[in-house]
């Protein structure tokens, strides 16, 4: 008796997983979950998020129609940049700001060639007005404003037969990614969202089914002890996302030409440790909620939107105060945000990937452990 | 008519409520979320570590060194001895950059020679290294305008309209008033009929002297008042805890949020009738959802998009909320530019409301 226990339960495991599996397969909204889906993703990921700004809409206001202003109002004209047109007066300017049709406008004043040519009178000024409503934008229009306004002023300088030559200069070298494609960041960034997507949000409604159609009753009259019930409902998603993640890598290289650096080896031990505290929170959360509606609301707020804004992904987490900085720590994305940039654009440096996959299954065992113990088999 | 339908949108709003779980969610994630997200939500660059090699004895790449040291973007300024260990230090993400000065950089200065320092930044953090990279290019100008003084021939005075200081949080509030009272309206709606169907009472409603039509309002109702009552929760919190200026016209917002709810709520109704379980309709509502938020704006600027994409933001409801929402809260945008943003929402509730309609109508016969 006590010989055969050991093989009951993986029987009893086998056979509820084959059970959830044939569920699942039979379902025609599977092949849509597991390929179609992320793919979509992905590829909404790859083309509709660049912070790479082209074509910024800029106006130009000159008031003085001297050789030097029309010079600088070229300058911006042609910078590759900015999409920019002239503006007859500030005030039409400055409705096409409210209304959205510019991101900024610039003001070349009456005396700027004036006090350009005149010496002693300090800097000649413009005015660079952008619209402060979308905070990104409007320090991208200042910066590069300021940097077409910077290389006209060396060339003029240049002209006139001044020195212009900066006493030191900095060279930047991006490593991992030269060209600083931000294609390479948010495709691996964005793999770990869509796997949070999988990995949570299916598993969160599982449970939660079985507990509102009243189906887990039934099981709860057979041997079937919660642990195995538990490791029957995870083992056919486990091998769903691990689908969902190996289509998500080929397209990541093959469509996106996102460089994979890494192993194998490396990417398969990252996943399988990111799904366990994915899936443990899903469990978690349909073993809590016991009702499909709470359920999906729950996975929403807990595992999207967290994997989204709070992983790295598109916030710098050393950026944000302290206590905020403590809650990521428990968002199980952070850590495959991290591996999986890495594990792309880097290779396998252990040093990092090491620690994340320990967080992350130090994370999936606790989330595993609090959904076996809220689910009872018992008839509450 | 009247009766029967209130007493449905009664009975679904009792369905939705009655579960204290039910009500919990509708009210604490959301809050949590506006709070978590909004401190989260920064595109400054703070608190990072840096690494620096000086290789220079002189006068100048001490100098450079002390100024990095001093500038409060940095949490920890580590110095390296060698170049060897910038490697490591990049690789295991200790520092996000590190800065090498050269043996003959102070030589160079002082010989009126430029002479050029390198930053190695690292470029899986992208976004981070570049805003970083700004940084430490100001504060190289500025040893340099030391080095070499000369007059200042040209400067770009910078004003930033509608949020002089850049507060993020000024963009991320309104904007997450639009998103999560979607987000709420759409997964109630969208969930109305299926659980209905999957629960099989579905068909009971159909024996019962309601109307396809009024079922439908009835199954729309709940989620419009519910997404409603956020939206205008998050709008009170906005001004009120947020401090957040509203400096346009309240009526002409909840205008635009009326047709934004029908447009989305649209989307939730057709989802849902095309669905048999709530597990398909939850990944209907996700497959829309994720492209309203990433086509909307919020996260990346529009214009950046390839133009084809571009294009197709346009049937985005998001899109056009978000213009109105900003455009009121911060840029007092006018009657008409409102308007002329609100009427793209009534087309688009035009379009799927009764596409809604004829679905619904089609599953249910």
């Amino acid at each position: 008796m006590n010989a055969a226990r050991p093989h009951g339960a993986f029987s009893r495991i086998a056979a509820l997983a084959r059970k959830e599996s044939k569920q699942i397969w039979r379902d025609p909204s599977s092949a849509v979950i597991v390929l179609f889906l992320p793919l979509f993703l992905l590829f909404l990921f790859g083309y509709g998020i660049s912070l790479d700004a082209a074509s910024v809409r800029i106006g130009i206001v000159i008031e003085e129609r001297e050789p030097d202003a029309e010079s600088l109002a070229n300058a911006y004209l042609t910078a590759p940049d900015f999409a920019a047109r002239i503006y007859e007066s500030q005030a039409l300017a400055e409705v096409a700001l409210q209304a959205n049709r510019l991101r900024g406008f610039l003001v070349i004043p009456s005396d700027f060639s004036q006090r350009l040519r005149a010496r002693g009178s300090g800097p000649a000024q413009i005015y660079i007005i952008t619209d402060g409503s979308q905070p990104n934008t409007a320090e991208i229009v200042a910066n590069y404003s300021q940097g077409v306004l910077g290389a006209w002023t060396t060339q003029f300088a240049r002209d006139q037969g001044l020195s212009a030559e900066p006493a030191l200069t900095i060279e930047p070298r991006f490593w991992f990614n030269e060209d600083l494609r931000t294609r390479y960041n948010l495709v691996p960034g964005s793999i770990a969202l869509v796997m949070t997507i999988i990995g949570t949000l299916l598993t969160a409604l599982v449970m939660a089914r079985e507990w509102e159609r009243g189906t887990l009753e039934a099981v709860f009259a057979t041997p079937v002890t919660s642990l195995e019930l538990l490791a029957s409902k995870l083992i056919p998603y486990f091998l769903l996302a691990l689908a969902t993640m190996a289509a998500c890598v080929l397209a990541a290289v093959f469509l996106f030409g996102v460089p994979f650096r890494g192993s194998f080896l490396a990417i398969l031990a990252l996943t399988a440790a990111f799904l366990a505290p994915a899936l443990g929170q899903g469990l978690l959360i349909s073993s809590a909620a016991k009702n499909q509606f709470v359920a999906s609301q729950l996975a929403l707020f807990s595992g999207f939107l967290p994997a989204m804004l709070l992983s790295g992904f598109m916030f710098e987490i050393d950026s944000m105060p302290a206590p905020i900085q403590a809650i990521t720590t428990i968002v199980p994305a952070r850590y495959f945000v991290s591996g999986l940039q890495t594990v792309f654009l880097a290779g396998d440096v252990w040093s990092v990937l090491l620690p994340a996959i320990a967080k992350m299954l130090g994370l999936g065992a606790v989330m595993l452990f609090f959904a076996w113990r809220l689910t009872p088999k018992r008839i509450a | 008519m009247w009766a029967r339908i209130l007493s449905l949108i009664t009975k679904e709003l009792l369905a939705l409520l009655r579960d204290p779980r039910g009500r919990m969610v509708l009210i604490a994630p959301p809050l949590i979320q506006l709070f978590v997200f909004t401190f989260a939500a920064t595109l400054e660059v703070r608190n990072v570590d840096i690494a620096i090699v000086n290789l220079d004895q002189g006068r100048w790449g001490r100098e450079l060194v002390s100024r990095i040291d001093a500038a409060p973007t940095f949490d920890e300024v580590i110095s390296l001895a060698s170049i060897g260990e910038i490697a490591p230090a990049i690789d295991s993400r200790r520092v996000l950059a590190a800065i090498e000065i050269p043996q003959d950089f102070s030589r160079e200065i002082e010989a009126g020679r430029p002479a050029r320092a390198q930053i190695i930044l690292d470029g899986r953090r992208a976004n981070a290294s570049q805003i970083l990279f700004g940084y430490v290019n100001r504060i190289v100008g500025a040893v340099g305008a030391e080095a070499r003084p000369r007059p200042l021939l040209t400067e770009g005075i910078v004003r930033h309209w509608f949020n002089p200081n850049l507060i993020y949080r000024w963009f991320m509030v309104p904007a997450l008033v639009a998103i999560i009272s979607m987000l709420t309206g759409i997964v109630v709606t969208t969930l109305s009929v299926a659980r209905e169907r999957e629960l099989g009472t579905f068909d009971q409603l159909l024996v019962s002297p309601l109307t396809p039509l009024e079922i439908m309002i009835g199954k729309i109702a709940p989620g419009f008042l519910i997404g409603a009552a956020q939206g205008t929760l998050f709008i009170g919190l906005a001004v009120f805890v947020f401090a957040i200026p509203l400096s346009g016209s309240l009526p002409l917002l909840y205008v635009a949020m009326v047709f934004f709810l029908a447009a989305v709520l649209g989307v939730g109704l057709f989802i849902s009738s095309i669905s048999s379980t709530q597990q398909q309709a939850i990944i209907g509502a996700f497959a829309f959802i994720a492209p309203a938020i990433m086509l909307s704006g919020f996260g990346a600027p529009i214009e950046n998009m390839p133009g084809w994409l571009q294009v197709f933001t346009l049937i985005n409801p998001l899109r056009h909320f978000l213009v109105v929402v900003h455009g009121v809260f911060l840029k007092d945008m006018p009657a008409l530019e409102i308007l002329a943003n609100t009427y793209p929402l009534v087309i688009i509730a035009a379009v799927t409301l009764p596409a809604a309609a004829w679905m619904f109508r089609a599953r249910t016969q």
